[in-house]
């Protein structure tokens, strides 16, 4: 029996391959490359176009991106983890108001309960961390609360977290009196970007060295695990194709922001004080990626992780699936589904860090409408209310598709009433296009 | 052998389950040797289904008490139910269809590596090990299982049962969505976990299957178990006659015959 066993991952090898074909489809197959990642990419590309020349070729510029990416980053990280919750058939309505509680906090304990209940000075270092760290708590407790409630009480989340919706967002108020709060810790500020919130061009050139290395490094071990084992793997070709293009993205983006460069008010001051004589024409001090997008570009893959390589995104997939196979093989599915809204609740307040951190401070109504965008992200990304059906790299890119066109739009003087137009049409285009396509597939 | 076909693996004495005013199972006792194939038999809506649910941890049972190798068991969950080594393949084969054949095969016990990650690779060759036996043809081991043909996803779900050495095997309707060779596949599995000592509860709407596997025969009405037969005492026409009248052959009247006649 056993030798019988060992020789069988032999026989379903190469022979049972289905015959190299030239077509598109089957060149994609053997890259393994997600067809559907690839086409919105290919479609946020072309939006880009087309608004770049609408502006007379203005629009696709470092700076314009970066602007645009770090818009876009609050949004795609919460859209990372409302893929997991719509996934496993749920819906979460309350992080607009979860990101607006978070970031009140933020500003309330950077600016007065630090130095009045703690005894922290205002210029304490560090103090950026500690207001992090209490941030994810709250966020982390909101999603428990809602989460048992949705799971193990079996109130449906449609409900639970509309009223999450209100009752978070009337916290607010009470947070701060109806009051808005200004001037938060210099250091927390550059977590939302800009000049000096950047990684500047030696540290962006290396994490594009490092996102080339991490490809070359991920594909030799799936090549060396799958050849352990003895399964097909990727014709040559294949690999080097996906080497060249991961280095050539990594890199590309390394360089792309490399060519955006400080303001030059900030950039003379700064020569000014390192007694630097600047050249004709100013400074040019290169701002690299910007710390909101990194973030986002590490929760990405930190979500990507959770989601394909550990027993948690496993259950949520199989449970979105189908809930009775789920509980019929063993899983704790209400915990699972808690888990979903506790990873929820910690996403929303890195948005809120970003949210904060940009407005050096926070508003009563920030956050409002998040919600909206954070699911239409997700649901322009791939993700399917059946359940089951989304990727977290897909609602990365659809959360990248929207803020392309609400930004191209008003580039090209297109107020936002017009941009909501657009961005509703978007949205029901791309998922009746999904739909059609599931249709034709099966 | 013959030791150890006396051990009685389970003992369910009693059991009842109603869904509100439906008793699906009333008072059902039955019971399952090592080695033996027990097949359970009865028309649509008859309760084989529950009362096998009320093994796997499934579903509660009202009332009634489980013993395993003798000893009183709870079974609150199907966690539980796989403590014990009961496995199951179910009518519905419960697979989560968007995703493939190892993680389906795996799920609930997946192989992790040393900081907890899945280990997919080993899932797989194990998956490709198992289906090598069960499903030789079977190729698809990277899609998920939606787009596997009826026969396909049965032999997944068979193989699940079947790959963390079950002792106790619950097949319903293993056969229901197979061709004529995949179903003499499963006969010859059923008869070789058999030879393993494994004690097998066995539901099919195939008569044959039924008569050409089991060693008794359990046959279920509304809910109750008419009788359970050795196989050698009885007829295919006798067993049929239990599930459609749902008395004893001794206690049909000519009338009931006719009945039946009738009736084709
Ligand atoms: N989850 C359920 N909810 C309500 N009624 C059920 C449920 N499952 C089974 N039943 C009922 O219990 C009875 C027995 O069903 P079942 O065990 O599936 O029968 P069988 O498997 O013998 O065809 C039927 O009347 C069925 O309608
Ligand atoms: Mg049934």
């Amino acid at each position: 029996m056993s030798n019988e066993a060992d020789t069988a991952p032999v026989s379903g090898q190469a022979q049972t391959e289905p015959p190299a074909r030239t077509s598109v489809r089957a060149l994609f197959a053997q890259t393994e490359i997600d067809l559907r990642l690839f086409g919105m990419l290919l479609a946020l590309a072309a939006i880009l176009l087309v608004f770049h020349i609408w502006s007379g070729g203005k629009l696709v510029r470092p700076v314009n991106m970066i602007t645009m990416g770090v818009q876009a980053s609050g949004i795609a990280i919460i859209a990372t983890g409302m893929v997991l919750v719509i996934v496993s058939r749920n819906i979460d309505l309350s992080v607009g108001s979860l990101v607006g509680l978070i970031a009140m906090s933020y500003a309330l304990l950077m600016t007065d309960w630090f130095p009045r209940v703690f005894g922290i000075p205002p210029d304490a270092p560090f103090q950026w961390v500690l207001a992090l760290a209490i941030g994810i708590g709250i966020g982390a407790f909101f999603g428990a609360i809602q989460g048992f409630i949705i799971a193990y009480i079996g109130v449906p989340s449609f409900i639970v977290t509309l009223g999450g919706l209100f009752s978070i967002r009337g916290l607010v108020w009470f947070q701060s009196q109806g009051a808005g709060v200004t001037g938060i810790d210099p250091t927390f500020q550059l977590i939302g970007g800009g000049a000096l919130g950047s990684a500047g061009e030696t540290i962006t050139w290396g994490l594009g060295l490092l996102g080339c290395i991490a490809v070359v490094a991920l594909l030799y071990n799936s090549r060396r695990q799958r050849r352990r084992y003895g399964f097909p793997t990727r014709p040559m070709w294949a690999e080097v194709v996906l080497v060249a293009a991961g280095c050539v993205a990594s890199l590309g983006v390394a360089w792309f922001a490399n060519q955006s460069f400080w303001p030059k008010g900030l950039a003379d001051q700064y020569a000014a004080d390192h007694g630097i004589t600047p050249p004709p024409g100013g400074l040019q001090i290169a701002t690299g990626i910007p710390f909101p997008i990194l973030l986002l570009l590490g929760v990405t893959l930190v979500m990507t992780w959770l989601a394909t390589r550990r027993r948690f995104g496993r259950y949520v997939y199989a449970y979105g699936g189908n809930p009775d196979a789920a509980e019929l093989a063993g899983i704790n599915t209400r915990f699972t589904i808690l888990k979903t809204y506790v990873v929820m609740g910690i996403l929303c307040a890195l948005a809120a860090a970003i949210a904060t951190a940009r407005l050096n401070g926070a508003t009563l109504d920030i956050g409002t409408g998040y919600e909206l965008y954070v699911i239409a992200a997700a649901v322009i990304g791939g993700t399917s209310f059946a359940g089951g059906i989304g990727t977290i790299p897909g609602a990365v890119v659809g959360a990248f598709v929207m803020q392309a066109i609400q930004y191209g739009l008003a580039f090209n003087n297109v107020n936002s009433a017009g941009q909501n137009v657009v961005l509703g049409l978007v949205l029901i285009v791309a998922v009746g296009f999904d739909t059609l396509n599931r249709r034709h597939g099966s | 052998m013959t030791v150890e076909e006396r051990t009685t693996l389970v003992e369910m004495r009693n059991i009842s389950v109603a869904f509100g005013g439906v008793h699906a199972v009333k008072n059902v006792s039955i019971d399952l040797y090592a080695g033996e194939v027990v097949g359970l038999v009865g028309g649509n809506g008859a309760g084989k289904s529950t009362l096998m649910r009320v093994l796997s941890g499934a579903h509660p049972a009202d009332t009634g008490e489980i013993l395993i190798t003798g000893d009183p068991v709870t079974i609150r969950s199907p966690r539980d139910a796989k403590a014990y080594n009961i496995e199951t393949i179910y009518q519905t084969l419960a697979l989560a269809d968007n995703i493939d054949a190892p993680g389906n095969l795996f799920l609930g016990r997946e192989r992790t590596g040393r900081t907890g990650g899945l280990d997919d690779s080993s899932m797989e060759a194990e998956t490709r090990k198992i289906m090598g036996r069960l499903n030789p043809n079977f190729t698809r081991f990277k899609l998920p299982v939606k787009s596997l043909s009826g026969g396909q996803r049965q032999a997944v779900a068979i193989a699940r049962a079947v790959y963390f050495n079950a002792r106790i095997l619950i097949m319903d309707e293993p056969t229901a969505a197979l061709g004529p060779a995949e179903t003499a596949q499963v006969r010859n599995l059923v008869r070789q976990l058999k030879e393993d000592g494994i004690g097998i509860f066995l539901i099919s709407h195939d008569i044959h299957d039924v008569f050409d596997l089991s060693d008794r025969i359990s046959v279920m009405y509304h809910g109750e178990i008419v009788d359970t037969v050795k196989k050698d005492d009885v007829t295919a026409d006798d067993v049929l006659g239990m599930i459609i009248l749902g008395k004893k052959p001794d206690e049909v009247t000519e009338k009931d015959r006719a009945a039946i006649e009738l009736r084709g």
